[in-house]
Formats: structure tokens, sequence, C-alpha cells
């Protein structure tokens, strides 16, 4: 068995009144890491860190955790610790017996509780706010207490359930690096559920990219980006332009009635492919020079950069760009062989 | 400003309401209670309340056993009740209020024909080869009675006050290391205070109060402070003073039971009803 797995869900099936949210998912996580469950609503991420955590028990497969299976094992008889999407702090306690909770019910003498529950709240930035009500407190920081309250009882496993879903874009920014911190600092393993793409690249050491009950792919951010294995994962993972073409051979593929030289190999010799070019990578040119030539339809200011709509040929194409064309203009494209990713059909 | 001034307005006839038939008739019985026969000021009254101290107490002891039972029926049912779907949730509570569509009366002297001696329970246990018990008549009975009339006065402030716990806040006491029983002591009655409250206010009250219950199934051996004071105002030994007297009593133990229940539940008590 290898050493740094900690958490393993084998056939993992989970029925909602009929419905199936889970089907047959397998997963392997490593200790240590920060792994992110990433896809739609409904895909079954949160259900996924629920089945971990013990709140739902799955119709059949099994759950080991440290190599032991944890199958039927009550959630308060498991070494992990949820962060609830709304953070679900105790209304009757204050924040020092919030974060407090889980030592008490361990019975730790207080002489050693107080320390412990005061240096967490130094660590999640909220020294000083041990007397103050729960509802004294905004948002970020009873997200703060919330994460205080987990990780005070050291936990091997961290859960987090979309847990910076009400804070606004700049809080969000922040929590995000400072979770990453927390996960360095803390050394264990963060599992985390979101569906917001960004998110899940800034922080994870590994993506687990769901739909519709079941994973899609999984890999390191950048995998996920550069190398998505189907149109599914290239459409939500960041904007796409997916066209279809044929590989004609080793490292020339034809699409849009061109042929462009890329880096990919290994299909079939006029192998049916979908093409997967991102917005930021197509380069404009004058038509004269370019490999493709298009008509700007629209072009929108998005403070970076403009956002194009490019019509080649009956397709609508996206392209970011720093320098702006105008509607109506014919402009050339060009699009170098590492900007190219193919896909072969049969992942659709 | 405009809205609170209005709101102030709409409010009105009810104050009159309230001066006219609750402020006016306590001062009466305070008088009445103060007063003797002829109408001179005198304490006779109170003092002779003294004699019926164990009236009193059985009445005190037959209410709060009754809402004891309540509370322990009640929490479950309103847990349960507020873990329920929406649509489910109105169903059941229907349900639950669908005995007082009937009169009070009528529910009572139901229990007396199920708990007579050749009653309903009586016949059927009879059939196994038990009893028959002596069930009405019984300090037992009228426990019974203050039960199953007062029980939905209790489940509902439950409800009430557990509809606002969510679920993730019992799923993070579990996460936290709580099993059921903890769950329960660390977090639901905690949180359940208020409604806690409400219930018993509401059932003890009416229920140290009542005199129908235990005339009805208590028979003449179960006397409680609702017949006595009857008693003083209709029945035979009409005394109005002593029956004002025994109104005034019952009434500070009425409020210092809800100054209790209240103290025991300071700052949450708004927002539950």
């Amino acid at each position: 068995m290898d050493e740094s797995l900690i958490v393993s869900l084998k056939d993992i099936v989970v029925d909602f009144d009929g419905e199936r949210v889970l089907n047959g998912l397998s997963l392997d996580i490593h200790d240590k890491e920060f792994v992110t469950f990433l896809g739609p609503s409904g895909c079954g991420k949160t259900t996924t860190l629920r089945v971990i955590a013990g709140f739902i028990t799955p119709q059949s497969g099994s759950v080991l955790f440290d190599g032991k299976d944890i199958t039927g094992l009550p959630p308060y008889k498991r070494q992990v610790n949820t962060v609830f999407q709304k953070y679900a702090l105790f209304p009757h306690l204050n924040v020092f017996e919030n974060v407090a909770f889980g030592l008490r019910l361990k019975k730790m003498p207080e002489e050693q509780l107080r320390p412990k529950v005061l240096e967490m709240l130094e660590i999640v930035g909220l020294k000083g706010f041990e007397r103050r009500g729960i509802h004294q407190l905004s948002g970020g920081q009873q997200q703060r207490v919330a994460i205080a309250r987990s990780l005070v009882n050291q936990p091997r496993v961290l859960l987090l359930d979309e847990p910076l879903g009400a804070l606004d874009l700049k809080l969000r920014k922040e929590m995000q690096l400072e979770l990453k911190r927390l996960q360095r600092e803390l050394n264990i393993t963060f599992v985390y559920v979101t569906h917001d793409q960004e998110e899940a690249l800034t922080m994870s050491d590994t993506v687990v990219v769901m739909n519709k009950g079941n994973i899609q792919q999984i890999g390191s951010p950048q995998d996920i980006y550069n190398e998505p294995q189907n149109a599914f994962i290239a459409n939500f993972i960041g904007d796409s332009n997916i066209v279809d073409g044929i590989m004609v051979k080793d490292f020339l593929v034809s699409f849009c009635g061109h042929d462009f030289s890329c880096v990919d190999r290994g299909f079939a010799y006029n192998e049916p492919v979908q093409v997967v070019v991102r917005p930021e990578d197509v380069a404009i040119v004058p038509p004269s020079t370019g490999m493709l030539t298009g008509l700007v339809r629209d072009v929108i200011f998005k403070g970076v950069h403009f956002e194009m709509h490019v019509d080649v040929e009956g397709k609508e194409w996206l392209i970011h760009s720093t320098q702006a064309s105008q509607p109506g203009e014919i402009i050339g494209m060009n699009i170098g062989p590492d900007e190219i990713h193919i896909m072969s059909r049969e992942g659709v | 400003m405009l809205r609170s001034k209005t709101s102030r307005w709409a409010a009105a006839p009810y104050l009159l309401w309230m001066a006219i038939f609750i402020v006016v008739p306590l001062f009466i019985v305070i008088w009445y209670a103060l007063t003797d026969a002829s109408g001179a000021f005198t304490l006779q009254n109170l003092a002779e309340i003294g004699r019926y101290s164990s009236v009193f107490a059985r009445s005190l002891l037959l209410a709060a056993e009754a809402t004891v039972i309540c509370l322990v029926l009640g929490f479950p049912v309103g847990y349960f009740l507020s873990r329920l779907r929406a649509n489910k949730q109105h169903i059941m509570l229907m349900l639950i209020m669908l005995p007082m569509w009937m009169n009070f009366l009528l529910r009572t002297y139901a229990w007396m024909t199920l708990l007579e001696k050749n009653g309903l329970i009586n016949k059927l246990l009879g059939l196994f080869g038990i009893g028959p018990l002596n069930m009405i008549n019984t300090a037992g009975a009228v426990v019974l009675g203050m039960v199953y009339n007062y029980l939905p006065y209790m489940i509902l402030p439950l409800y009430t006050a557990m509809t606002k716990i969510d679920d993730s806040i019992i799923e993070a006491a579990q996460d936290l290391g709580c099993n059921t029983f903890r769950t329960l002591t660390r977090v639901l009655i905690p949180l359940a205070k208020p409604g806690i409250a409400t219930g018993i206010t509401m059932v003890f009250v009416p229920a140290v109060s009542t005199f129908i219950i235990s005339r009805m199934l208590g028979g003449g051996s179960n006397l409680l402070i609702g017949d006595l004071i009857e008693l003083q105002f209709l029945g035979n030994s009409y005394n109005l003073n002593l029956g004002s007297a025994m109104s005034l009593a019952l009434m500070v133990i009425v409020l210092l039971c809800m100054s209790f229940t209240s103290s025991f539940d300071e700052e949450e008590m708004e927002g539950v009803m």
C-alpha cells in the first residue's frame, strides 16, 4: 500500500431519492496534500466530501482512512473535521467556547485547553476576540472562527465545503492565500470543495474535476488548465475555443481549412479530433500574414485585456488581446504549436 | 416614524379591551381579597389560605409532573417536526392541532369513559385477565388529562425554536466529537432553551389553575386550587372574599413561575413567539 495515502474512496455509489449522485467514484487522497473538488453545482462534489466526513453512508463502496475501512463509522469517531459552507457556529457560545468545543468534549484540562485555543485564534488572526458573541462578527471573522474551531482538534484531514462562498471578492482572495498558508504551516491534508475554477487553480496541489457524479480529470492545476482531457473540462476551466479538426499525422492538425503544426502525437492518421485553443493564445496579425482570417463582431473592454468575438468561417471564436480591433474589421490570427491542445473525440 | 404612530393606533382597541376587562377586574379581585363581607379592610382572607396549603401543594405538584412529562414527550416530537420538509411539517402540525378542534370538555369526557371501572381500557385488559385497574379518580388520571390537553402547547414553541437550528449546526457538533447524547445536551437543548421556557410556561400555567380536569378525572379526592376557587364563587362555600384572595395567591404563584422561566432564558426569549 502507498504509505502517503490518507483517504481512499473505492467505488462509492450514493443515491438520493432514487437519483444517482455519485456513480461508482474512486479516488485517492495523499497525505499533506491540498486537494480541490471542482465542478458545477449538482456534480457530487459536496456529497463526496460528506461521505469522507461521515454524514452520508454510501449505498455501496468503501471509505478507507489510513488503510482502515471507516465506511460505517459515525462522524464523531473520525479524525477529520469539517468547515461548513454556512459556518455552522454555535450561536449560544462565544468565540472562545466555539473554538474550545471539540477540546472540551475530549475533556482536556483547562490549563492545556486555554493556551491551545488562544494560539489557534492568533493563527487565524482573531486575537482579542475571545469574549465576542458570534453575531458580533463579520462574515469573514465567522469563517475564521469556523476554521479555528476545526483546526484546534488537529485533524488529519480538514474538509472545507465552499467555505468562502459567502465572502466578497477581495476578502475571498485574501482568505484563499491564508488557507494555503495555514495548510502549509500546519502540514495537514486539506480537501476543498468549490465551483470557482480560479479558486481551485490558485490553492490546490491537485484538482479533481467532477461532473454528474463522475470524476472527469485529476491533475495539477497546470495539467487541468493546459491539458484538459475533454470538452467539458476545457469549457469549465476558463474560456476555450473548441473546434472539430482532423489529426492529419503526428504533429500536424487540420482545422478551419488550415494545417497547423502542433506538439501532439500518437493519434491515428486522419483521426477526427477536437482542438482546444485558449482565447489568450490567439495572436492578432495583419490579415495577409494570418493563418486564419476572421471578422470582428464585438469588442468588450475587460480591464486587463479586450475580449473579442470573431467570426471565422461561421464559427465564433473568443480572443483575449491587449490591443483592440474595431468591430467590422477583418483580422489575421496566428496560433503557435504549443498553444494547440488536441483531445480525442471519444473522450467527450 | 409614521409607521410606528399608525401601529400605535392599531393597538388601541385591544388596549381599551385590556383596560376594561383585565385591569379593572384585577383591581376588583384585589379589593375583594383585602376586604371582608361588610367591605372593611382585612388580611383575614389571605391568612385563611394557609388552611388550604395542601391543595396548593397538590396543584403545584400535579402541574409540575404534567409539565415535565409534556417536556419529555414534546421535545423529540418538536425536533422530529422541525427536521421534516416544509410541506410535511404543515401536515404534521395540523395533525397535532387536530384534537384541539374538538371541545375541551368533550375530550376530557372521552377520557372518563376510557378510564372508568367498566371502561374501554379495563375491558380490553380484562381480555388478557388483567384488572380491572382503578384508574379514574386518581392523581395519575388528573396528570394524564393535563398532559393530553396541554401537550400541543409544549410541542409548538419547541418546534418553533428548533426550526431555527440549522442541520449544519447539528452536523458541526457531531463533526467535533459529539455522540447523540452530547449533541442533545451541548447543542440542541441550549439552542431550544427559548422554546423550552415558553413551553413550560404555556403548560404549567393552565395546568396549575385547571378545575375541569381534576373534577372529571380526579373525582372528589384530588381537589386543586382551581376547584377551590370555583367553590368560593359558584359552590356551596360561597365566599367571594376568600375566593379572591385565593385567586390572588394563584396569580402570584404563576407570576413567580413565569419570572423564573424567563430569567432562566433572558435575552433569547424574544423572537420565539
